[in-house]
């Protein structure tokens, strides 16, 4: 009952957003009536058949991503939509709860152990398929949520050091692009020595490990100056190295130290890391993923190309002021300085109009329904549903961090909604269908 | 399954997405309460000034006659940051403009502002504009906004009116009323009379959309202010007199300068050669304006307010008034000439009968008696030394106007020079000078500068019998009649009016005397008015003497006072007094005499330009 109430809050937010475009208010209006029917669609079955056809939904889901590659309509670049008839709608929207039920199905069996290599790769294929379809489409945004389930996985037993691992890898992502690679390489470096001496205290051998190694790399500096060799950075930075390592392997083997082979390894995967990262970034992602993220780093800026969305949105919201403008009142977003305002960027007109507290009381409203949600998971006996459950959180909470990230300057532009506010069928029947199954079983957990 | 680990699990993961909520929110406080930069881009987004040009104000002659109005003019204004893609092709036609024009002239405005409109094209027709209109919806980014532009339906005064342009960077500093792109004059009328014939601008303040769609007034129009007009001038030229007088100089260089004396007001004020005041209009303004800079005979040169020349015989009447208040010389004294003053270097004279008094030695123009006449003022023994006569001559000359400027409404006036004895201290020595060192003084010659309209007004004050106004050219601001009050105020020579009449009689029979009487100026008379005039030859380093002539007519009541320099022309009788009394009998009678009309062709047909340096 009580997260009803949030959704109803929320709910009549959308209206107010959404009031002063006459057209696309109706439409939403239509949508918002269909999205209740299907909700009482989604109350009216039983809570087994979920669990039942949740293979079975999930295979749908993927053919009509498949469908949606091949005989798809384009619509803003992406290959992601299904004409049917005046309908159009958007299956990668709806593969999202699709994929949740599959994945819950997967860890609920009875006996399933997630650190068995065997568990890892199917949970790997039943996520990774439709995310590449759906990155297939160009609506890398949508793809990206699927790596929202990561926290699912770790509800589920998965250890926490993979957060930890994924957050370093993020953080290294943005220093190789913001600083260049020899200074990322000497971090590399320096925290690995820093590991060893926090894991081990033998402080003495690692200060003579360090000396030794950028011993090394001076030496082959100076030699290059002095001959005029011209040798490129990399012999600095990467010979010390290759002798460093079979040192490092040498000394752990003597001290039978078998953290060693962990920290030398992850300093390795930290190198390769950031040469590919460098490499991908350069060279396989579209140049306007490269300029929006650069952009957001504060690398390169352009308010008024490339740059002009997050400018005008962050201008939009900026304007909102601590009380805003008042409601309907807004003059970036009723003029339209703002693009695609009615759905990605709709976040700016609750902005502009209602200033800091409706931005502050739109946030938290939706913090309270995350963990509502996650109470609401955390109280069921069966493993399955909890295990939904998490999986909608995860969604809904990528959707808002990263939009609402995106409006204010946080976040690289991807077009996601923002739940039940953004303008678009697909996406709130989604929501709704994703939100409504947890209800049922929810609702069917004590009978 | 330990519970416990899944109920840390549960808070790691609520605190995660906690912790993200509470960094949007920080975000959200920054953006929103704190950073003030983006409330200010939001208006600029959303708002656009219109300014309101008013209409300048129109200037009139003195007989209600149209000397400048407005046309419409259309500027093309283009602001960058609302630029998209358009058909170059079609708009590089309608406009009559190149490709590379187009790219330089965006290139250009996004270099002052991406914001801010600026001027893409200036000046565009009245039919490319209404070709234009119908497809401007095809180019956003484009607008127009509308101009006046100063046109002159008789294309004369050009120095007198002035001439308006754009304001430059130094302006918009020093006067920030302005901006880029408004209009101010630079010369003549527009400029001292600015603030009047400019109004003031106001401002419409609209919302627009992103697109530049005007959406409707901001705050129901509260901060919008409305243009007020500029204000009419009437000014006190005759344009008929200054067409004229403009005709008459053609081909000549010199200028003309007539008042009407008991006013001030300037009737015609002519230097030529002169312009036409339409090629300093608009778009093709830059390149006539060098084009006219360049010319050797420096058209744009104010020759009435800014020329210096010696005044030559012409001079003599003041001197005659001097000697007169000084007591040094009376109108029965005589003195005979036997062709020159032998005294010194001495001072040539030409053939006339002697001995003459004074009003004959005027009507004459007999240089030995002004040498005398001179040395009395200067030699006077009332005073102790020349220091003292010659200070008590200087202030004598300096009460007729010479030496300073006299203030009329026109910039840039010239103050002309009266020596001074620390000028004489330094160029001989101190007491190494005496009145014969400087007797060329005594004919007009010698260290004076004057401006054609200082000996116009000097002749005003002797048609006055004494005192003259400071003249001026604008007669009526918007419907207040008189402009400024110093304007009214009769500023009185240093010598008693009743000496006057004596000048104006030895004037008078200059022109009028009977033949064979030795008049220098008969071919200045005019059937049925009393002309008084006085003839002057000036000598000057630049080559042949230019031609003077001073007159006033009639002799009693005075309607006007002319001052005419032919540069280069040589004998004053022979070209400028001719054109003085040309323009009298036009001003005063309309109309030209039959058997004047040869002369009057001889006037105009007269090419005198080709004169200069002949002498060297």
């Amino acid at each position: 009952m009580g997260w009803a109430n949030i959704y109803a809050a929320v709910y009549s937010e959308e209206h107010s957003s959404i009031f002063d475009f006459t057209q696309r208010y109706g439409m939403q209006l239509v949508w918002i009536g269909a999205a209740v029917v299907l909700a009482l669609l989604v109350m009216a079955m039983d809570s087994r058949f979920y669990f039942v056809f949740a293979n079975f939904i999930y295979a749908a889901m993927i053919m009509l991503l498949v469908t949606a590659l091949l005989f798809g309509t384009e619509v803003n670049g992406s290959r992601s939509w299904i004409q049917m008839g005046p309908i159009r709608i958007q299956p990668a929207e709806f593969a999202k709860f699709a994929t949740a039920l599959a994945l819950a199905k997967l860890m609920s069996k009875y006996g399933f152990k997630i650190h068995q290599f065997k568990s890892i790769a199917t949970i790997a294929f039943l996520v990774i398929t439709p995310a590449l379809l759906i990155l297939l489409q160009n609506d890398t945004g949508s793809a990206l949520v699927y790596s929202s389930f990561i926290l699912v996985l770790y509800r589920e037993g998965l250890t926490g050091w993979i957060l930890v691992f994924m957050v370093f890898m993020v953080l290294l992502f943005i220093l190789v692009l913001v600083y260049n690679i020899p200074v990322i390489l000497m971090l590399l470096f320096a925290l690995t020595l820093f590991l060893f001496v926090f894991i081990s205290g033998r402080y003495r051998d690692a200060i003579r490990f360090g000396v030794g190694i950028i011993g090394i790399g001076v030496v082959i500096y100076g030699a290059s100056e002095f001959f005029n060799l011209n040798l490129s950075w990399h012999y600095f930075l990467l010979l010390p190295l290759v002798v460093g390592i079979p040192i490092a392997i040498v000394y752990a083997f003597i001290n039978r130290l078998r953290y060693i082979y962990l920290l030398v390894l992850f300093t390795l995967t930290g190198i390769f890391f950031s040469f590919s990262v460098d490499y991908v970034f350069h060279n396989i992602l579209d140049t306007h993923h490269q300029k929006r993220i650069n952009d957001l780093l504060g690398i390169e800026s352009d308010p008024l190309g490339w740059g002009y969305n997050v400018n005008q949105s962050k201008i939009a919201i900026g304007s909102g002021g601590f009380w805003g403008k008042g409601y309907l009142k807004g003059t970036q977003t009723k003029f339209n300085f703002v693009p695609e305002q009615s759905t990605d960027f709709i976040f700016c007109t609750v902005g502009e109009e209602w200033g800091f507290v409706g931005t502050t009381v739109v946030v938290a409203l939706f913090l309270m329904l995350l963990i509502r949600i996650i109470r609401v998971a955390e109280r069921q006996r069966e493993s399955f549903a909890r295990i939904y459950g998490y999986g909608v959180a995860s969604i809904l909470f990528f959707h808002i961090a990263v939009n609402i990230g995106m409006t204010i300057g946080l976040f690289p532009v991807i077009g996601i909604p923002l739940p039940f506010f953004s303008y678009g069928g697909s996406s709130l029947w989604a929501f709704t269908v994703l939100l409504f199954i947890l209800l049922k079983l929810d609702s069917t957990r004590l009978g | 399954m330990p519970l416990n680990i899944s109920t840390d699990k549960k808070f790691i993961i609520a605190g995660i997405m906690a912790l993200v909520f509470v960094v949007v929110i920080v975000k959200l406080f920054l953006l929103q309460v704190i950073d003030p930069s983006y409330k200010l881009s939001a208006s600029n987004n959303v708002l656009r000034y219109v300014t309101q040009y008013p209409a300048r104000g129109l200037i009139y002659d003195r007989n209600g006659d149209l000397l400048v109005y407005n046309q419409a003019a259309y500027d093309l204004m283009v602001a960058p940051n609302q630029l998209s893609k358009f058909d170059s092709t079609d708009f590089c036609n309608i406009l009559g403009i190149t490709r590379e024009f187009l790219e330089k002239g965006i290139k250009d405005a996004k270099r002052y502002s991406y914001y801010k409109p600026s001027i893409f094209l200036k000046q565009i027709s009245a039919e490319t504009y209404a070709v234009l209109q119908e497809k401007l919806f095809k180019f956003p980014g484009f607008y127009v906004q509308a101009r006046t532009l100063r046109t002159y339906p008789r294309k004369t005064a050009g120095h007198l009116l002035g001439y308006v342009g754009e304001v430059d960077e130094n302006i918009m500093k020093s006067k920030p009323y302005y901006q880029m792109g408004d209009y101010i004059g630079i010369s003549g009328l527009e400029k001292s009379y600015e603030e009047e014939l400019r109004g003031s601008k106001g401002v419409f303040i609209y919302l627009v959309d992103v697109h530049n769609r005007i959406k409707g007034s901001y705050a129901d129009g509260r901060y919008d202010s409305t243009a007020v007009l500029g204000k009419d001038i009437t000014s006190t030229l005759d344009a008929d007199l200054q067409e004229y007088g403009e005709r008459l100089m053609q081909n000549k260089i010199g200028s003309v300068v007539a008042i009407e004396p008991s006013t001030g007001e300037v009737l015609a004020m002519i230097s030529s050669p002169t312009y036409d005041p339409e090629l300093l209009v608009g778009r093709p303004r830059t390149t006539n304006y060098r084009t006219l800079q360049a010319d050797t005979l420096n058209p744009l040169f104010n020759r009435a307010i800014m020329a210096l020349y010696p005044p030559g015989s012409t001079f003599k009447i003041v001197n005659a008034l001097i000697g007169l208040e000084e007591g040094v010389v009376a109108p029965t004294t005589k003195y005979s000439c036997d062709g020159g003053y032998r005294v010194g270097r001495g001072v040539g004279c030409h053939s006339h009968s002697s001995p003459l008094d004074l009003v004959h030695a005027i009507q004459a123009s007999c240089n030995t008696y002004f040498c005398h006449v001179f040395r009395n003022i200067l030699d006077n023994s009332a005073y102790k030394s020349i220091e003292v006569g010659f200070t008590k001559w200087k202030g004598h000359v300096e009460s007729f106007g010479f030496g300073n400027k006299l203030n009329i409404d026109l910039p840039n006036e010239l103050r002309g020079s009266v020596p001074t004895i620390s000028f004489y201290d330094r160029y001989f020595r101190k007491g190494g000078w005496s009145s014969l060192t400087i007797i060329s003084l005594s004919i007009g010659q010698g260290e004076l500068g004057t401006t054609p309209l200082q000996m116009a007004n000097m002749t005003a004050a002797i048609a006055n019998r004494g005192y003259y106004l400071t003249p001026h050219v604008v007669k009526k601001v918007g419907n207040d009649t008189i402009v400024d009050s110093r304007f009214k105020i009769k500023h009185y020579t240093s010598v008693d009016s009743t000496w006057f009449n004596y000048l104006a009689d030895g004037m008078d029979l200059a022109v009028n005397g009977a033949p064979g009487s030795g008049s220098t100026a008969r071919i200045a008379a005019i059937n049925g008015i009393t002309v008084c005039g006085k003839t002057g030859t000036s000598q000057n380093p630049h080559g042949n003497d230019h031609s003077v002539f001073v007159a006033f007519a009639p002799k009693e009541n005075p309607k006007i006072a002319i001052a005419v320099y032919v540069e280069n022309a040589g004998f004053g009788a022979t070209w400028a007094a001719p054109i003085a009394s040309l323009m009298i009998e036009k001003y005063l009678k309309d109309t030209i005499a039959p058997n004047r009309i040869w002369l009057e062709q001889r006037m105009l047909d007269a090419v005198i330009i080709d004169r200069r340096a002949k002498k060297k």
